[in-house]
């Protein structure tokens, strides 16, 4: 069932990177991201740039997001996000898995300390 | 081994895993969920879960947590987290008293730039206000790392040193155009009013190659206020028991959005003569000076366009010597001595920054800046006329190289100066001369975004009386831990030394003037160069929750060449090239506490040992302080509803002895004894806000009533071979006291902001 739905998810975002007349090479995102400190900041940022593409990657405490500014003939927003939950950060479409949210430091449990 | 390190690295671990839990109650200790608290020191927000708890790391120290939840009275508050705790929230008497209050951590009025590579300090406003007196050069007498000297009483004006070397040795640029060159080298801060900037940066060491080839010891920009922030109208006034009156008037203009323009009109007097040390010369000399800016900016944030055009304008007139003047007399008196310096400048200087809409990590930048700076001084016989045209611009381009990670700047520019200089003294001589240089620079600068990044820069020049030469400079940043950061830098500069009007002083005295001629391009003599190296250690910690600050620094700068003013002689001063080895080695010690909340206490040692080799061997340089030990106790209270608030601020100094020159050679009557005894210094000031547009200011200068004995030598036969007014190492007036206000009036539209 999960992959039916990647599979008509990757094909709706085909469909949308497609109907775009041509990627841009420096394309301004803001995704949501979930930390809690200065700590979270660098691993948050350092993961994002560990994506080839990702040219500027700042991630603000207040409002849960990173704005990133990417090439998008390298890599795409998902890219950056996958990269990010793999530290254990949770973004707007792939969430960090137990094992991955387990590694960071105590004082960045974001889950338990943000429950909207 | 490894269990040392294991023994040692456990307890710090396993302190950093427990947390402990703070719970938010209201008054009837029930939990309130979504609470937001702030902790500015950690830069972190947190927000309670259902049973209003919310989890830290256990430490033993205060942290201040800021506590907002709509409905309740936000609070601020000290919190040990040594233990689990809770905090009750009080709610909010009425709906007119739910106002959104933003807090910000109190910055730091003297700020060490935690992510530039370099050693790089700022001065905000409110540090500069701490000395209200007067004009840039003075601006820095509460900062241990820049020593403000006491010039000559005869031209008054007061020169700063870093690292143990005069100002010509420091790169001085006005928002990063160089500013305080050539002609007004030496004089040049006086003439910034205080008022007028908006901060100050000091970079110790080797600089960044972007502004040039000349720094040596180091860097000092200063950001003026800008018209876009300005608020429409304000006033300072300021006047001091030794006869100084001051006025600063600032008018700003906003057009548009995108367009505004700021006046800047600053005047200031001296017409009581004063002799409190009964030399019969005037301790500071009278004058008056009328300082003029207008700016002009434009801000196009959609189209990434900034733009800055400064017209500048003043003149400055200094009369000093004797008490009794001769202006009037038609037959010389030989019991009289004055001396004239009057100074002009008009500058126009323009700037255009486009920062691309789509990547805003890319830029370009174009400034330009013409002067004309003019200055002519008589002392006693002696005349010195110079003129100074310069035409500056430069061409910058920043980018990144893959992400910003690696960035990079690299540019053009171009240096125009036409000096035309005429000295009377023991030998008549016009010195005209055109230096042009074209040069190119790149600096690459890289950032792992954790704890080390780097700054690589280097230039050529091509100049036509250096000649062609490269200057690389490097900077290293190191965080090993949080709270701990090394730096390290090095670096080449290169100048062409205006040996008259950087030492002006020296003309008044009866001394020769002696050039060491040896057919170089620049009076005879060749450029200075030097190498410039240190190192910073930076340490924050904690005791008893309070920070703690711990700042070491060592620097050297060791020249290959310098232009050396050798006074040895009494009879005399040459200038000659280096002959042998000069340098300048500074080790700093600063230990900065902020005792309890709003109280904070700056200490710093510093030790300076600057040789030269004169003709007559290797020595100290002359008046200059081996050991200087500095303290600076802040207090403020707590603003209140309307801006209401007192400041207090005092500045101890303890310095050390110096060497004199060589006096021998004098009747014993003029001879000065070897060096000169320490001595200390207390300053002072109160300032009192009754609003946020009203301020009053009160302040003393010198509380212990320290004078120099013998400032002059011979003042009592100004006219005789062993006059000399350069062997100032202390205040001659004694205690100053001086008051002030500063007055504003705030835009209507952002008034109203603030009070919905």
């Amino acid at each position: 069932m999960k992959k039916i739905v990647l599979v008509v998810l990757i094909a709706i975002l085909g469909i949308n990177l497609n109907a775009q007349e041509q990627p841009n090479k420096n394309k301004k995102v803001e995704v949501e991201v979930n930390g809690v400190c200065d700590m979270c900041k660098k691993r948050i940022e350092k993961a994002a740039y560990s994506v080839k593409g990702v040219k500027s990657a700042v991630w603000h405490a207040e409002d849960q997001d990173i704005h990133l500014i990417i090439d998008e003939t390298k890599c795409t927003v998902l890219d950056v996000e996958k990269a990010i939950a793999k530290a254990g950060h949770d973004t707007k479409d792939i969430k960090a898995t137990d094992a991955q949210y387990a590694k960071i430091h105590g004082c960045c449990l974001y889950r338990t300390e943000a429950k909207h | 081994m490894y269990k040392i390190i294991l023994l040692v690295m456990l307890p710090i671990l396993s302190l950093a895993q427990s947390s402990v839990q703070g719970k938010i109650t209201d008054s009837e200790n029930k939990p309130i969920t979504n609470v937001k608290i702030t902790i500015p020191e950690l830069n972190a927000v947190l927000l309670t879960n259902e049973s209003g708890l919310f989890s830290l790391i256990q430490g033993n120290r205060n942290l201040l947590l800021v506590i907002e939840k709509s409905g309740f009275q936000t609070l601020e508050i000290q919190q040990s987290v040594k233990s689990d705790f809770t905090i009750q929230l009080a709610k909010t008497d009425s709906e007119s008293n739910i106002a959104t209050v933003n807090i910000v951590k109190k910055q730091n009025t003297l700020g060490r730039k935690q992510k530039a590579v370099t050693n790089t300090q700022n001065l905000s406003q409110g540090e500069l206000q701490k000395a209200a007196c007067c004009n840039l050069s003075e601006s820095f007498e509460t900062n241990p790392s820049i020593d403000v000297n006491f010039s000559d009483a005869v031209t008054g004006n007061k020169q700063i040193k870093m690292l143990g070397l005069t100002s010509p040795y420091i790169l001085m640029s006005e928002e990063n155009i160089p500013a305080i060159r050539g002609a007004l080298q030496a004089t040049g801060l006086n003439f910034i009013p205080g008022t007028w900037a908006e901060s100050i940066q000091i970079t110790k060491g080797a600089g960044s190659v972007v502004n040039g080839y000349e720094s040596i010891s180091g860097q000092i920009n200063y950001e003026l206020v800008k018209p876009q922030k300005e608020d429409p109208f304000f006033a300072n006034v300021y006047a001091s028991n030794d006869g100084r009156y001051e006025l600063n008037t600032h008018f700003a203009n906003k057009y548009s959005d995108k367009l505004s323009s700021l006046v800047l009109l600053h005047g200031n007097t001296r017409n009581i003569k004063n002799d409190m040390n009964h030399d019969g010369f005037l301790d500071n000399p009278l004058g008056k000076q009328v300082n003029i800016l207008n700016r002009w900016q434009y801000n196009n944030v959609e189209k990434g366009i900034v733009s800055f055009l400064n017209i500048k304008y003043f003149s400055d007139e200094k009369t000093g010597g004797t008490i009794n003047d001769n202006s009037h007399e038609m037959v010389m008196n030989p019991n009289l001595w004055t001396s004239h310096v009057n100074t002009d400048k008009i500058e126009i200087s323009n700037k255009i920054g486009y920062v691309y809409p789509s990547m805003p990590f890319q830029s370009i930048g174009f400034q330009q800046a013409f002067q004309y700076n003019k200055m002519h001084s008589e002392f006693g016989d002696k005349v010195h006329h110079i003129h100074h045209k310069n035409y500056f611009s430069n061409l910058i381009f920043n980018s990144i190289i893959n992400n910003t990670k690696h960035k990079f700047i690299t540019g053009l520019n171009f240096n125009f100066d036409k000096f035309q200089e005429h000295l009377e003294a023991n030998f008549m001589a016009e010195y005209d001369r055109i230096d042009t240089s074209i040069g190119s620079f790149f600096e690459y600068s890289y950032d792992n975004l954790n704890n080390f990044s780097f700054v690589l820069g280097a230039r050529a020049d091509n100049h036509n009386r250096l000649g062609l030469f490269f200057t690389p400079r490097a900077h290293v940043k190191y965080n090993p831990f949080e709270k701990t950061t090394f730096r390290f830098s090095a670096g080449r500069g290169k100048r062409a030394s205006n040996i008259f009007a950087e030492n002006i002083n020296v003309l008044a005295s009866s001394r020769d003037i002696i050039i060491k001629n040896e057919n170089g391009k620049l009076y005879g003599l060749n450029p200075e160069i030097a190498w410039n190296y240190g190192a910073s250690f930076i340490q924050k910690f904690y005791i008893f929750g309070k920070e703690n600050e711990i700042v070491v620094d060592y620097y050297k700068t060791d020249f290959s060449n310098q232009i050396v003013v050798d006074l040895e002689n009494a009879r005399q001063v040459t200038f000659s090239n280096l002959n042998g080895k000069s340098f300048a080695e500074s080790f700093q010690l600063e230990w900065n506490i902020n005792l309890m909340t709003h109280l904070n206490l700056r200490t710093a040692y510093k030790y300076l040992n600057v040789k030269t080799d004169y003709a007559t061997g290797l020595l100290d340089k002359p008046l200059q302080a081996k050991n200087r030990f500095f303290a600076n106790i802040a207090y403020e209270t707590h603003i209140l509803d309307k801006g209401q608030q007192w400041k207090f601020d005092a500045t101890f100094n303890w310095i050390g002895q110096q060497r004199l020159p060589n006096t021998l050679a004098n009747p014993i009557e003029y001879q000065l004894s070897e060096f000169t005894p320490n001595y200390q210094l207390i300053n002072a000031q109160i300032t009192r806000t009754f609003s946020s547009t009203f301020e009053m200011y009160f302040g003393t200068e010198n509380l212990g009533n320290f004078k120099q004995k013998n400032a002059i030598i011979a003042s009592d036969n100004p006219n005789s071979p062993y006059f000399d007014s350069t062997m100032i190492y202390g205040p001659v007036f004694g205690t100053m006291y001086y008051a002030g206000i500063r007055f504003k009036i705030k835009d209507k539209k952002e008034q109203n902001q603030i009070n919905h």
